[in-house]
């Protein structure tokens, strides 16, 4: 039976699914109700500076991309910090911690971009026995108008500055969360971890209109006919927040550097995914908005299944296991050929695969009078695009070419070696095989 | 008050509400959030099998898209664009049998899309707003007799409207709409949607529909080729095969056309009596059709013979699980001989049948249920051919409907070719149309 109990940091949780810094965090009854429902942890939801609460607009504060059938896609939110007082937060968090010593309970903070005001809050976050500290440097609505969140996290020298500040005035972990709105997020990656912090966490949400209304022609949500851009999450930021957990994986400057995994975790299998790109846990938020805390037993039994069935012991048995494999455009190999190939048994007509590849790819794939769909081998470059646009799923697979084959497309012959960009003729800097 | 239970024909079997629930809408119309998941479903195919399959070939998988994409209007103009009487299809196609038994969802998990009620969707959805999509061209000069306003006479009136043709509609029948209007189950078309697809048809405007004139009784085909620039016949098929057996001039048995074009035609359903024993002869959408609202009356026991096997029946099996849900009891190999009175009881003399040399005949062994009241459905006949050519019992047509004679042409059940079909007969009176406006401008030959 998988063990999926986790240290990160020395933070020991039950299981690697917390509870990322939002609503559902926002609270006491909230958070007791979610170790109830078996999450493993929690990130508290952002705290402010003592003194008068932020206030929240009084009109919707999020807004949906949905799929047919209603399955919520993409959530965008304009939501700021807690508009609770800050000591009421603090009463609450050294209540559930004391209640439950053996689940994470990571403080977010945001205030200002002053000493003083880390040196203020942090000795108050200390007291109640929390296990580690967040850095909201990525909220991008709202608060990085002031001056925080995401515009501290869009500057990497403030990022080292605050981190090392925390550091020196709080003596648990620290964890930096990280703006997606930005270029390059090895950057404050490495400006995190040189103020010395214990890990990063990413995503946050990503700028986003998610939709006008095309009739007050308002962007949405609207607050009485006006809109501004909110936070994206959710399914849809997933595979932006995988390539940027791998990038902070693999730079030098950055590797080994502990991650939080977090953007749109819904399933145990996008846990797993961003697990094996070298996160220590995930963070969830919009699965458990969408379908209440309930959802992470799902995630719990799907993680433990799969993990027996793999074989793997604890999180640590495949942790960064496919950090290796992940690599720059120009090391993949140029050698290997595929093909597509057409289940026909398993085709059902539908003629997308053809559609597609005549009207926008390789014109690869001949219809025949009698709707049969098959694969001009001469044509096909591999792409891909007919095995995604097929609604059977493994109708249509890539097939290696096998070595001493001829690639009808090319005249040559499919070899076994292993040869990239760097080396190839056509590339103008390429350097000579030694 | 009678009952399911009373002997003989009787009427009043069931109340008003009961009525009422029987005859209400067989699919109820998709809700919104229905309407986007049944959409959604839709592969969006290329050169899609379901447009192969449709005789009037709407593009599906766009109307389908325009539907997703919440543009149920632009839906309908693409239905309409194909087939102006697309609400009525959408209600009485046997959709089983062409768009989605083609569908690539069926073929392949037993589950099409719901191509014929998200047709409904669009096309309910434009007509509800009392808007016309189609403008007619500027007038040709030209003008064209259609004769029968069921689907292929409107059909082809539309278009000819459409093209800047004066079209004036003769019906024999005091209403027009053909068998949409007097045929085809009630509970297939409520709440008089066949008048009121009609007039939305007509307020294209160009369309004179004159009432009361039939073929052969009030016009001439002569008369009509003189005073009209060209003719289309879409008179369908008028007469009935009656059943031919001893007895069947006896109280009870009746065709069962006739039995539907009442029953559509009443406003006062318990009015109409009906058998405690049904008994349908024959297999097809009428017999069905006919069977079905026989026990929706309040009929206690309901049976179709048909003289072949199941696989033989032109029901589809569809239309026959409808039947059979209702409680009406399917019967095969089996051909009337006689009705005969039995005391109080009316009794009918079935004989088993069987294939010997190729040829269907009654073995000998026969069997008798009760059948206070007998409808024959088993054909209809052309009744009149105007003496143009014939092809076996239809009018014979080549190409777009043309016939024997010049100037006139044909189309829907009364034409060779194709299946009798609403659908059918719409694709026929359109292509019709566009043949004779070609024709009459010059553009073809």
């Amino acid at each position: 039976m998988a063990d999926l109990t986790t240290d990160f940091l020395g933070i020991k949780s039950p299981n690697p699914f917390w509870l990322a810094s939002a609503p559902p965090t926002d609270k006491e009854y909230n958070v007791r109700r979610a170790f109830e429902a078996g999450w493993g942890g929690v990130v508290w939801k952002t705290l402010g500076a003592e003194g008068p609460p932020v206030v929240n607009v009084n009109g919707p504060r999020y807004g949906v991309i949905h799929g047919a059938d209603r399955r919520v896609l993409g959530l965008n939110n304009i939501e700021l910090i807690t508009d609770r007082p800050l000591e009421v937060n603090l009463e609450e968090i050294t209540r559930v911690k004391k209640d439950y010593p053996n689940h994470a309970v990571i403080v977010s903070i945001m205030v200002p971009c002053e000493e003083q005001a880390w040196k203020d809050i942090l000795p108050k976050v200390e007291a109640t026995g929390a296990d580690g500290i967040e850095l909201n440097f990525g909220c991008p609505h709202g608060m990085s108008e002031r001056g925080m969140g995401a515009a501290v996290g869009q500057v990497p020298e403030y990022i080292e500055m605050v981190t090392r500040w925390c550091k020196q005035y709080y003596s648990k972990p620290v964890i930096v969360k990280l703006t997606p709105n930005i270029t390059d997020v090895r950057l404050p990656a490495a400006a995190a971890k040189r103020g010395g912090a214990d890990a990063v966490s990413l995503i946050n949400t990503i700028n986003s209109i998610v939709s006008v209304d095309l009739d007050s022609m308002s962007p949405e949500p609207s607050i009485n006919g006006k809109g501004t851009h909110g936070g994206y999450c959710g399914p849809a930021v997933k595979p932006i927040a995988m390539s940027m957990v791998s990038e902070i994986s693999r730079a030098p400057a950055t590797a080994g550097l502990p991650i939080s995994g977090i953007g749109g975790v819904t399933t145990w299998r996008d846990a797993a995914e961003f697990i094996t790109l070298g996160c220590g846990n995930v963070q969830v938020c919009t699965a458990a908005m969408t379908y209440g805390f309930k959802v992470v037993q799902e995630m719990i039994s799907g993680l433990s299944q799969w993990m027996d069935e793999k074989g793997y012991i604890n999180i640590q048995d495949f942790m960064g296991a496919a950090i290796p494999n992940t690599t720059d455009w120009q090391y993949l190999d140029l050698n290997y050929v595929a093909k597509a190939k057409i289940n026909q048994d398993d085709c059902i007509s539908c003629g997308r695969c053809f559609a597609a590849c005549e009207d926008t790819s390789h014109q690869a794939i001949a219809m025949s009078a009698d709707r049969k769909f098959s694969v001009i081998d001469a044509e096909c470059v591999a792409c891909n695009l007919c095995v995604e646009v097929c609604p059977v799923e493994d109708c249509i697979t890539m097939v290696a070419q096998p070595a001493g084959s001829v690639d009808p497309r090319t005249g040559k012959t499919v070899v076994d070696d292993y040869a990239n960009w760097t080396t190839h003729p056509n590339n103008p800097g390429a350097v000579a095989a030694e | 008050m009678t009952s399911p239970m009373t002997p003989g024909i009787a009427a009043e079997r069931l109340s008003n509400k009961a009525l009422a629930k029987n005859f209400a809408d067989l699919h109820r119309s998709l809700e919104p959030h229905e309407v986007r998941v049944a959409a959604d479903r839709c592969y969006f195919c290329h050169d899609a099998p379901c447009v192969t399959a449709c005789p009037t070939d709407i593009d599906i998988p766009l109307f389908i898209r325009q539907i997703s994409t919440g543009t149920s209007e632009a839906a309908a103009k693409t239905i309409f664009d194909m087939n102006i009487l697309g609400g009525m299809c959408a209600r009485v196609c046997p959709t089983e049998e062409l768009c989605e038994q083609a569908c690539v969802r069926e073929v392949s998990e037993g589950k099409a899309v719901e191509i014929g009620r998200l047709q409904r969707h669009a096309t309910d959805t434009l007509m509800a707003k009392n808007t016309h999509p189609f403008s007619r061209a500027a007038f040709t000069g030209k003008t064209v007799a259609v004769v029968g306003a069921g689907p292929a006479g409107l059909s082809c009136a539309h278009r000819l409207a459409m093209q800047g043709i004066d079209v004036t509609v003769f019906d024999a029948r005091p209403k027009a709409g053909g068998l949409n209007e007097y045929g085809i189950a009630a509970y297939k078309s409520t709440n008089d949607f066949a008048a009121k697809e009609v007039d939305w048809l007509l307020s294209i405007g160009g369309i004179a529909i004159e009432n009361n004139k039939e073929l052969g009784r009030d016009l001439t085909l002569d008369d009509l080729s003189a005073d009209f620039d060209a003719v289309f016949l879409s008179v369908g098929l008028g007469g009935v095969n009656a059943l031919g057996i001893p007895g069947h001039e006896g109280t009870g048995v009746t065709d069962a056309v006739g039995f539907i074009e009442t029953l559509r035609q009443s406003s006062d359903l318990a009015s109409l009596p009906i058998g405690r024993n049904v008994v349908v002869i024959g297999g097809g959408m009428t017999a069905v059709d006919a069977a079905v609202q026989s026990k929706l009356l309040g009929a206690e026991q309901v049976t179709i013979a048909y003289r072949r096997g199941r696989e033989a029946m032109s029901a589809s099996r569809y239309e026959q699980d409808l039947a059979a849900s209702h409680g009406v009891k399917l019967m095969f190999n089996v051909q009337p001989n006689k009705v005969e009175a039995e005391g109080e009881n009316t009794v009918l003399e079935l004989e088993y049948t069987a294939m010997k040399d190729g040829k269907l005949t009654g073995t000998g062994e026969t069997l008798s249920i009760a059948a206070d009241q007998v409808f024959a459905a088993i054909g209809q006949t052309l009744a009149t051919d105007g003496g143009l050519t014939l092809e076996g019992r239809k009018i014979a047509v080549t190409g777009a409907g043309r016939t024997s004679r010049e100037g006139v042409w044909a189309g829907g059940d009364c034409a060779s070719g194709g299946d009798d079909l609403t659908v059918t007969a719409v694709a026929e009176g359109r292509d019709a149309a566009m043949d004779i406006h070609a024709t009459l401008m010059g553009g073809a030959n």
